[in-house]
C-alpha cells in the first residue's frame, strides 16, 4: 500500500502537498516549527486539564462530604455497562489515531485513512450512545441537576437531598467532556478530508499529530470520568 | 558553493528585502486597503498597536467610571426632613444602584479589558519579538485569533454591563451573583464574556511561552535576555497555568445561573465559598499577571536609562519565576475569614514569601541606581514613581497577610488602597514608562520631554493624593463598595476625589503629548536612549521583517560598560577606560 515518494528534488509542480511544505516564513525551518507547534499543543492540552480540575475538585469535595449518598446515587442513577462500553470504544480510537500518526509517518496513506476513519465512527458511538442510552432516558425521567431535578423515585428508591448535586456534577463534567469528543470529531474530519488530499506524509503531519494529542486527552480525561463517576463505592 | 551562486543569492535576498524594507506603519493603499490590512494583519507590531490602543481605551473607559465613583464619594448622603416631613437626601448624585454598576463596571473593565491585556499583549506583543531577534512571534495566526477573542470578549461584557443589571463587583461572588434575579442575564453574559476574555489571555500566554523557547536569535542564551523578557515569560506561565481555572469558575457560574446545577447554590447542597476558591485560585495569580510584565518595564527603564548593568540579573530572572511560582500557593489569603485559624495561618504565611522575590526586585533596582548615570526623563521618573509607589503598595500587603491585622483591615480602604497602589501604582505606571520607553520605536516619533515629565509629576501626585488618604480611611473603618459614609470621613473624602481631578489632567497632558508626537513630532532615531538590547537594532518604527537579517548576539543586553550601543555616535556613550591590570571592577 505504500506510495513510493515522488520528486524529492523537483521543483515542487509533481509533488504533494506533504512533500514540497515548507514552513512559515517566520521559522529557521520545519523542524522547528514543527517542534514548536507540538509544544504549544502540550501547552494547550495543560490548559484543558486545568479546566476540568475544576469539575474533579468539586466532585472530590461533594464525594467527601457526602460519601454515602454519591455511592448511592452513582450505582442508581448511572449504568456501568454503557460506561465501559464507551471506554473501550474511546481506547480503541486512541489505538486508531495513533496508529494513524505512524501510517502518515509511514507515508501508508490508505491506511491513514482508514484509521482515521474508524476514530471517527468510535467517537461518533461515544456520543450517540451518550446521547441515546443516558442523557435522553434521564432527561425524560427529570434525573437532571440541581434545581431542575424532579425525578420522584421509584421501586424503593427515594432520592436523597444530595442526588441532584451528584447528577449536577455527572451533567455538567460530561457534558464538558462529550462537547471535547465533539470538537475531536469535528477536528479528525479535518484531518480525514486533509488526508484525502494528501497533505501528510513522512515529511509533514503537525496538525495531524496535534489532533491525535488532543484525542489522546479526550480519552484520558473520560478514562478518569468512568471510575469517578460510575464505580463509585 | 560556488561564489556566483552566492552573488546570486545575495542579489535576490536583497531584492527581497528592498520590497519588504519598508516601516510596518506604512500604509498599502488607500483607506479601506489600510484598514482591511489592519485587521488581517498577522504582524506581531501591529497586533501590539491594536492592544494598545484598545486597552488604553479601557483605561479611559474605566477611568471615567472611577472618576463617578469618586464624585459621588465627594460628600456622605444626608438624610433630612423638609417642612413638610418629607425626607431630603443631599450629597447623593447617584442612587446606590447606579454606583453599584458604576464600580462593577470600573473593576471589571480596569482588571480584564485593561491591566490584564495591557502590558503582555501590547507591550509584549510589540517588544517580545523584536527583543528575542525573530521575524515574529510563534504562532502569528493564533496572536491574531487572540486579538479578535480579546474583542469579542470586550465587547460582550461592556455590553452586559451597560444594559444594566450586573451589579456584582468584578469578583461575582455567589451567593450574590445567583440572587441576582434570572431576569438580569447579563450577569450571564457577562460572566461568559469574561470566559471569552480568558481565551485570549490563554493564547497570549501559549504564543509567547514558545516563542521564548523557539524562537531567540543565535547567541541569545537564556541569559542573555532582557529583563522585560523574563517578566513576559513568567507572565505567560501564569496565563497559561491560571487561567483555565477561572475558565472553569465563570463556565460553572454561568451554568449554575442557566441550569441552576447546584455547586455553588446552598440551598441544593452546593458551596458558595467552593466558588471563591476557585475565583481565587485564578485570581491571586492574575494579580501577578498584572505586575510582573510592570516589573520587567522596570529592570529595562532602570538599567538603560541609568546605563548600568541592573544588579543582580539572574537574582531579578529567577525572582519572576518565584513570584510566578508562589502565586499559585497563596489564594486562601482572600478567605481569611471564612476559613478555619490554621488553614489561614498558613496562607498567612505562604503569603508573606511573595514579599521576597519581590523586594529582591526593588533592591536590585535601587542598586543599579547607585552611580549610574542616570538621565531624568519621562521613563526614568516613571520607574523611579514605581519604586515608591509599589513599595508602598507592596509592604501594606504585608499588613494584609498577617492574620490579626486582616481581620481589622479586610473589606475596608486600607485594601483598596493597597491594590490600587500595585495596580494602578504598579502595573499602570510601569505600563506608561514603558510607552514612553517605546515610544520612539513603536511609531517612530519623539514625544515632548517637558511635557511628558509634567504628565509623569501630575500622575504621581494625583496618585498618592487619592489613594494614599484611603489608607487612613480604612484604618478609621471605611468600608470599601459602599455608596455613603459617616460625616466623619468627608475631609479624607474629599481629598481623595480631589486627587482623582490631579490624576486626570495628568493623563489628559499624556493624551496630549501622544497626540502632538503623532501629528508633529520629531522624527525619532533607531537607538534614541542608547539601549543594548536587540529592538534598538532595527529602525524606527521597525520595518515590517523586523530585520534585514537576523541578527547575531555579541554582548548582553546591560552591557553598557563594554558595548557602544547600536546606532549611536560612540562620542555619546564613551566606554570606561580599561582597569589596570590585576584590579576588579566593583
Amino acid at each position: 500500500m505504500t506510495t513510493a515518494p515522488t520528486d524529492m528534488t523537483g521543483d515542487g509542480a509533481s509533488q504533494t502537498y506533504w512533500e514540497r511544505y515548507r514552513h512559515q516564513p517566520h521559522w529557521r525551518n520545519n523542524d522547528d516549527e514543527y517542534t514548536a507547534a507540538k509544544l504549544g499543543m502540550w501547552l494547550f492540552l495543560t490548559t484543558e486539564l486545568l479546566l476540568f480540575s475544576g469539575m474533579f475538585v468539586a466532585y472530590t469535595i461533594y464525594r467527601i462530604l457526602h460519601a454515602d449518598e454519591f455511592a448511592r446515587a452513582s450505582h442508581y442513577y448511572l449504568d456501568w455497562r454503557v460506561g465501559a462500553v464507551n471506554t473501550a470504544v474511546l481506547l480503541i480510537s486512541s489505538f486508531t489515531v495513533a496508529m494513524a500518526i505512524r501510517n502518515a509517518q509511514l507515508n501508508q496513506q490508505f491506511w491513514l485513512k482508514i484509521n482515521l476513519f474508524i476514530t471517527i465512527i468510535c467517537g461518533l458511538f461515544f456520543l450517540v450512545a451518550k446521547l441515546a442510552l443516558e442523557y435522553w432516558p434521564k432527561y425524560q425521567k427529570g434525573e437532571v441537576p440541581g434545581g431542575f431535578f424532579s425525578y420522584p423515585g421509584s421501586h424503593g428508591y427515594v432520592p436523597s437531598d444530595y442526588d441532584p448535586l451528584f447528577l449536577g456534577v455527572y451533567w455538567v463534567a460530561t457534558a464538558i467532556h462529550g462537547s471535547h469528543v465533539l470538537i475531536g470529531v469535528l477536528l479528525l474530519g479535518w484531518c480525514l478530508w486533509r488526508a484525502q488530499k494528501r497533505h501528510f506524509g513522512p515529511r509533514h503531519f503537525t496538525s495531524l499529530e496535534n489532533v491525535g494529542l488532543f484525542w489522546h486527552l479526550v480519552d484520558l480525561i473520560w478514562i478518569f470520568l468512568f471510575p469517578l463517576l460510575y464505580l463509585v463505592g | 558553493m560556488s561564489s556566483t551562486h552566492n552573488a546570486t543569492a545575495d542579489a535576490h535576498a536583497g531584492g527581497h528585502d528592498d520590497h519588504h524594507d519598508v516601516s510596518y506603519l506604512k500604509p498599502k493603499g488607500g483607506m479601506m486597503v489600510t484598514i482591511w490590512d489592519w485587521m488581517t494583519t498577522i504582524d506581531h507590531k501591529k497586533i501590539g498597536v491594536m492592544y494598545l490602543f484598545a486597552s488604553l481605551f479601557a483605561f479611559f473607559l474605566g477611568g471615567v467610571f472611577a472618576l463617578l465613583v469618586r464624585l459621588e464619594l465627594f460628600a456622605p448622603d444626608v438624610a433630612t426632613l423638609d417642612a413638610a416631613g418629607n425626607p431630603i437626601i443631599q450629597g447623593q448624585i447617584f442612587n446606590p444602584d447606579l454606583y453599584n454598576r458604576f464600580f462593577t463596571l470600573h473593576g471589571a473593565i480596569m482588571v480584564f479589558l485593561f491591566i490584564i491585556p495591557a502590558i503582555p499583549a501590547a507591550l509584549g506583543n510589540f517588544c517580545l519579538p523584536l527583543m528575542l531577534g525573530a521575524k515574529d512571534v510563534a504562532f502569528p495566526k493564533l496572536n491574531l485569533t487572540s486579538w479578535y477573542i480579546y474583542v469579542v470578549g470586550a465587547i460582550f461584557s461592556v455590553v452586559a454591563i451597560a444594559l444594566g443589571g450586573v451589579d456584582t463587583g468584578w469578583t461575582f461572588y455567589t451567593p450574590y451573583s445567583l440572587d441576582t434575579p434570572e431576569e438580569h442575564w447579563q450577569v450571564t453574559f457577562m460572566t461568559l464574556g469574561v470566559f471569552i476574555l480568558g481565551f485570549s489571555s490563554i493564547f497570549t500566554g501559549m504564543n509567547f511561552v514558545v516563542t521564548v523557547h523557539k524562537l531567540r536569535a543565535p547567541g541569545l542564551g537564556w541569559f542573555d535576555m532582557p529583563l522585560f523578557v523574563w517578566a513576559i515569560y513568567a507572565t505567560a506561565i501564569i496565563q497559561v497555568l491560571a487561567t483555565p481555572v477561572l475558565g472553569v469558575t465563570v463556565l460553572l457560574l454561568a451554568l449554575e445561573r442557566i441550569f441552576k446545577i447546584g455547586i455553588f447554590d446552598p440551598s441544593l447542597g452546593g458551596d458558595p465559598v467552593l466558588y471563591q476558591h476557585f475565583f481565587w485560585f485564578y485570581s491571586h495569580p492574575a494579580v501577578y499577571i498584572m505586575i510582573l510584565p510592570g516589573m520587567g518595564i522596570m529592570s529595562e527603564l532602570i538599567g538603560v536609562h541609568s546605563r548600568k548593568k541592573v544588579f543582580g540579573y539572574r537574582a531579578v530572572a529567577f525572582s519572576s519565576l518565584g513570584i510566578a511560582a508562589i502565586s499559585f500557593i497563596v489564594w486562601g489569603h482572600h478567605m481569611f475569614t471564612s476559613q478555619d485559624a490554621l488553614i489561614g495561618a498558613i496562607f498567612s504565611a505562604l503569603t508573606f514569601l511573595v514579599a521576597i522575590p519581590s523586594a529582591i526586585k526593588v533592591i536590585n533596582w535601587i542598586a543599579t541606581l547607585y552611580k549610574g548615570s542616570i538621565r531624568f526623563n519621562t521613563p526614568m521618573l516613571y520607574g523611579l514613581a514605581f519604586l515608591f509607589t509599589f513599595s508602598i503598595g507592596g509592604l501594606t500587603g504585608l499588613f494584609l497577610g498577617t492574620l490579626s491585622t486582616d481581620m481589622q483591615l479586610h473589606d475596608s480602604y486600607f485594601v483598596v488602597a493597597h491594590f490600587h497602589y500595585v495596580m494602578m501604582g504598579g502595573a499602570a505606571i510601569a505600563l506608561f514608562g514603558g510607552i514612553h520607553h517605546w515610544w520612539p520605536k513603536m511609531f517612530g516619533k519623539m514625544y515632548n520631554e517637558p511635557a511628558a515629565m509634567l504628565g509623569c509629576a501630575l500622575v504621581f501626585i494625583g496618585f498618592n493624593v487619592t489613594f494614599f488618604t484611603q489608607f487612613f480611611l480604612g484604618t478609621q473603618g471605611m468600608p470599601r463598595r459602599y455608596s455613603t459614609y459617616v460625616q466623619e470621613f468627608t475631609t479624607l473624602h474629599q481629598i481623595s476625589t480631589i486627587g482623582s481631578w490631579i490624576l486626570l489632567a495628568g493623563f489628559l497632558v499624556h493624551l496630549a503629548t501622544f497626540i502632538h508626537s503623532l501629528m508633529a513630532g520629531k522624527q525619532a532615531p533607531p537607538n534614541p536612549w542608547g539601549g543594548l538590547s536587540l529592538e534598538w537594532e532595527t529602525a524606527s518604527p521597525p520595518i515590517e521583517h523586523n530585520f534585514h537579517h537576523e541578527p547575531v548576539v555579541h554582548y548582553g543586553p546591560y552591557d553598557f560598560d563594554d558595548a557602544v550601543p547600536p546606532f549611536c555616535d560612540p562620542a555619546d556613550y564613551p566606554l570606561p577606560d580599561p582597569l589596570p591590570p590585576g584590579e576588579k571592577s566593583h
